[in-house]
């Protein structure tokens, strides 16, 4: 039996979380009007809404400024790359813990997590000096490998809930058939855990291209990706309000379509084992 | 069962990882516990040497560093009841049957696939700012003052943007955890006379628990190192009303490129993250096991 | 790099105007995103015409980001960029340590004795000419004329303290969100210590004596920092203490500002297009108080070459073309001679046309009373008009500075803000050696 939903009181729902929702997004609605504007119009007051002379000027400019092509490809290859990299790294390791777990399985993982919590900024200068040696600055495997470890932990949790999930009989059944360890994974776990993965990939993709210190502390041009794109518009001479606009919204845009597309991926996978 | 040779296996299948974060980890955690024994300013490099625990005690005796301890704990558990509890409302607003729910849901994700330095400037330049912001239009347009975010409420500013950039976040993984919560229970108690609100107390809330926990426990990784924001905004001023433990690393490291004080207030920070991550584990982390 | 190797670009660069195929060499510039390098960026078809064997790849940051990631770079022999753009404030300290290379053997058309005596002597180090200036600045009074008109005031040509006061008193309508005067509000070396050290010069105060003993204890200062917040609590815009150049700029292009003292550069960008204020703009010197010098700063950002290049005569090339006589004329033919990057040489401050711009000659007035080797009214150990050229400068006045924008924004009174100021830079000059 569905639950009694009165019309009335989902149209007043409907309302209340229509609005809810407009107003977290209005943030970035508002930077993408913006940047379609004139730069003297993104400073009206009172602020334009839709009287503003639209134009596409900014994008043209902020296009002809700068080679975003590269800074585009540069932050796929480095979110994508440190993402498959991490997965490769962390999908035995969470299985073994998930499937053979030990005593020790849970502090382990707390021990991973907690490698997360050195603040960037204290290591930036011995981090530069070791790539420096090792001659990873501004190269992409530098920040592959960089962003593959510092999400690491967060890969390594996520897929170990998922793989937790995954019911032990269905182990114990292949263990009888004689399958071996690696046939285990790749013909009983791999399509099960398949979504969970997915999902895994997805947020640190997500993760991964947001990373704005790291990526521009490690890049100056053949690596930078689109952090550091933005950073050489922002706080410029003059009005900058549409042009930073602009350049923000290319620079989130890809991220964002793919989010969204994704969504249903990405909130089906977004438990952490939080879900019983 | 898991026999020897799987053990085995689980092992050498831990080990990549395992030996890869210890790498990650130890590197650079020792080396900057050398620097932070030394005398290391990149403008000066002439000037070098050891100099016991003084950088340890420049940043203990700076004016700043209780502030700065007090703003990072403000910034973590600010946007954390914030997130947590907004995202529990919202989750628990977009999970009734209403219209359009898959774009409502696009709606509400959005913030978390805007980069912070983007985010950041967002809100520094479009909303915030006191002449051309649009909470300026909004204050002239009821005849008030515009209020001063950045110079009189830097600190919850700060935490505002932030709170917006992790609100997502937080309700996605509630709003799952509200998914997996049986229909039948809940109007089982609704039958039962049951209020809304202890409803909620004594259902949803039990079923969340493990969720709020995983929300508590990432945000906080990332929330104890935040500086982007603050640098793209408020400097961690005026003053240092803003400064936070990281952002006073950040000015050692970035304005006066002593380094050696930067390690020093790197090493106080992963003792305070490891203080923290105790009470943290203590409190919480029981909910994190069954 | 090997002598050979060096002879063969040599060579290469000789080559370049016969247009030959050359095997390429690319260089990496990095600079700042304001408004001349930008416009440096859009001419790059002449330099790529002129010289295809050399190829410049582009970092383009926002000023503090980019002053992060060069210093971190030339301060640990990174060799990531072949040429960098910096300040007035880095090139005598890097200079010192041997980071830059010279740029003594620049081709003679140069014409380096053409560059403006007090930019060229700030870039000079132990008598070698160590960055070209790419433009040059000191700092003006930029005034509204029709607001002074509407108050019945002229701007004198160099006016003094009280004259501003005056104006700045006449020109405030809050009702209107017109505020008579914006000032630099922002902490950071180089935004409000950077204006509060260059007008303390002309209230007779100076960050160190002789013997490098604080002197924020002093009269001066009290009297300077006074006299700043009282100009801008009672006349300058709300939420001040986040204002630095370019809120600033955009404020006064909206025609927020009825005074702005500050960079001689933004005359172009108040004048411009952007600008809705570009007929009503008159300029002054930098205020005085009597005491026989001005407000006034001096500044150059300029191209140099870190040592650690590979590149460095790729790099010669490139500073030669972007700094010259010819690249001068370049903008001027495609922009207009208001926006050729100003204040580097004297040979533009003579050409006829550019004497038209309405602001070229304060500015070449403002840059010529700067004096960086003799600052202030007593006398100093340092050398620099809003700096002083010691490495640990940068980080003790990010932190005065931050005092100084709590005291702006009302949360300390201008006493207690001094005297944090005073014991913060005596134990951080104790600490670096200056001081026992």
């Amino acid at each position: 039996m569905a639950r009694a939903v009165t019309p009335r009181r989902k149209l007043i729902t409907t309302i209340a979380a229509w609005a809810v929702a407009l107003i977290i997004f209005f943030p970035v609605l508002w930077m993408i009007l913006t940047s379609f504007k004139t730069e003297a119009s993104a400073v009206a007051n009172p602020p334009e809404f839709l009287s503003a002379d639209w134009t596409l000027e900014n994008y043209a400019e902020v296009w002809a400024r700068s080679d975003y092509p590269r800074f585009f490809w540069n932050s796929v290859v480095i979110s994508v790359g440190s993402t498959l990299l991490g997965l490769l790294v962390a999908v035995p390791s969470a299985w073994a813990m998930a499937f053979v777990p030990g005593k020790k399985t849970k502090d382990l993982l707390m021990w991973m997590l907690s490698t997360k919590m050195m603040p960037a900024v204290a290591v930036m200068i011995p981090l530069y000096l070791l790539f420096q040696r090792l001659g990873l600055i501004d190269t992409k495997i530098g920040l592959v490998f960089a962003l593959m470890l510092m999400n690491l932990p967060i890969i390594i949790w996520m897929l170990y809930t998922y793989f937790k999930e995954i019911p032990g009989e269905i182990l114990e059944a292949s263990r009888m058939d004689g399958a071996s360890l690696w046939g285990e994974i790749v013909h009983v776990l791999t399509p099960m855990a398949l979504p969970g993965i997915a999902s895994t990939m997805l947020l640190n993709i997500i993760l991964a291209w947001n990373e704005a210190f790291w990526t521009i502390v490690l890049t100056t041009t053949k690596a930078a990706p689109l952090s550091a794109f933005i950073a050489s518009f922002s706080a410029p001479q003059g009005l900058f309000y549409a042009k930073l606009s602009a350049a923000s919204a290319m620079a989130i845009m890809p991220i964002l379509i793919l989010g969204w597309f994704s969504q249903k991926q990405l909130v089906r996978g977004l438990t952490f084992g939080a879900v019983k | 069962m898991s026999t020897q040779s799987s053990r085995f296996a689980a092992r050498l299948m831990v080990a990549p990882s395992v030996g890869l974060l210890l790498i990650w980890m130890i590197v650079p955690l020792a080396m900057t516990l050398y620097y932070s024994f030394r005398l290391y300013r990149l403008l000066s490099p002439d000037r070098t040497g050891w100099v016991g625990f003084n950088n340890y005690l420049w940043f203990l005796n700076s004016p700043d560093f209780w502030l700065a301890l007090f703003n990072t704990l403000a910034l973590v558990g600010g946007v954390l009841i914030i997130t947590v509890v907004l995202g529990m409302l919202i989750a628990l607003l977009i999970d009734q049957p209403v219209k359009g729910q898959g774009v409502l849901r696009i709606l509400v994700i959005a913030p978390f696939f805007v980069m912070p330095p983007v985010a950041a400037s967002i809100w520094e330049n479009l909303f915030m700012h006191p002449q051309n912001g649009l909470f300026a239009a909004l204050a002239r347009g009821i005849g008030a003052e515009p209020i001063l975010f950045l110079e009189n409420y830097p600190m919850l500013s700060v935490i505002g943007i932030v709170s917006w950039e992790w609100l997502p976040f937080a309700t996605l993984i509630l709003l799952t955890a509200l998914q997996s919560l049986s229909s039948e229970q809940l109007e089982a108690a609704e039958m039962d006379g049951a209020s809304a609100l202890s409803r909620f107390r004594y259902i949803i809330l039990p079923h969340a628990t493990r969720a709020i926990t995983v929300v508590i426990l990432i945000q906080t990784i990332f929330l104890l190192g935040i500086f982007g924001e603050i640098f793209t905004t408020t400097q961690g001023g005026p003053g240092s009303a803003s400064t936070t433990l990281p952002y006073m690393i950040f000015k050692q490291a970035i304005a006066a490129k002593d380094i050696g004080r930067a390690a020093a207030g790197g090493i106080i920070a992963v003792i305070l993250a490891n203080i923290v991550a105790y009470f943290l584990m203590r409190s919480i982390g029981k909910h994190l096991d069954a | 790099m090997t002598k050979t190797l060096r002879a063969l670009m040599g060579a290469t660069a000789l080559f370049t105007l016969s247009g030959a195929a050359m095997a390429e060499t690319t260089i990496t510039v990095a600079t700042v995103n304001n408004g001349d390098m930008v416009r440096m960026q859009g001419l790059m078809d002449d330099f790529n015409a002129k010289h295809p064997d050399i190829k410049v790849e582009w970092v383009t940051l926002e000023e503090n980001v980019l002053r992060q990631n060069v210093t971190t770079d030339i301060a640990t022999g990174g060799g990531q960029y072949d040429v960098i753009t910096i300040g007035t404030y880095e090139v005598p300290i890097w200079g010192k340590q041997g980071w830059l290379e010279s740029l003594n053997d620049l081709p003679a058309e140069y014409d380096v004795d053409d560059l403006l005596p007090a930019i060229r002597g700030g870039l000079t180090v132990d008598g070698n000419l160590m960055a070209a200036p790419f433009y040059g600045e000191s700092s003006m009074v930029m005034y509204r004329k029709d607001l002074m008109e509407a108050a019945g005031l002229t701007m004198p040509d160099a006016p003094t303290w009280a004259d501003i006061e005056t104006a700045a008193k006449a020109m405030t309508d809050k009702s209107k969100e017109q505020y008579g005067i914006c000032l630099r509000g922002k902490a950071g070396w180089g935004e409000n210590m950077a204006f509060l050290t260059a007008m303390s010069n002309s209230f007779g105060a100076r960050w160190f004596d002789e013997k490098w003993v604080p002197q924020f204890d002093q009269p001066e200062w009290k009297a300077t920092l006074d006299f700043y917040l009282n100009l801008m609590n009672n006349y300058g815009p709300p939420g001040a203490s986040n204002n630095g150049f370019n809120e600033n700029l955009t404020l006064f292009q909206q025609g927020k500002c009825g005074m702005w003292i500050d960079a001689t550069v933004a005359a172009s960008f108040v004048t411009g297009k952007d600008s809705t204020v570009a007929d009503k703009v008159g300029f002054a010197l930098a205020p005085d108080n009597g005491l026989g010098k001005r407000g006034n700063w001096l500044w150059a950002w300029s191209l140099a070459i870190p040592a650690s290049s590979d590149a460095k005569d790729a790099a010669k090339v490139f500073i030669d073309w972007a700094t010259n006589k010819d690249y001068l004329a370049l903008v001027a033919s495609k922009e207009g001679w208001a926006n050729v990057p100003p204040g580097t040489r004297t040979s533009l401050y003579a050409n006829e046309e550019y004497a038209k711009v309405p602001f070229a000659k304060m500015t070449l007035d403002s840059i010529n009373s700067a004096d960086p080797t003799a600052p202030t009214v007593k006398p100093v150990p340092y050398v620099g008009v809003q700096f002083v050229a010691i490495p640990e400068f940068a980080g003790i006045a990010t932190t005065v500075g931050e005092t100084f924008s709590a005291a702006l924004a009302g949360q300390k009174t201008a006493d207690e803000a001094l005297a944090e100021a005073q014991t913060f830079v005596t134990d951080e000059m104790k600490a670096a050696g200056y001081i026992q």
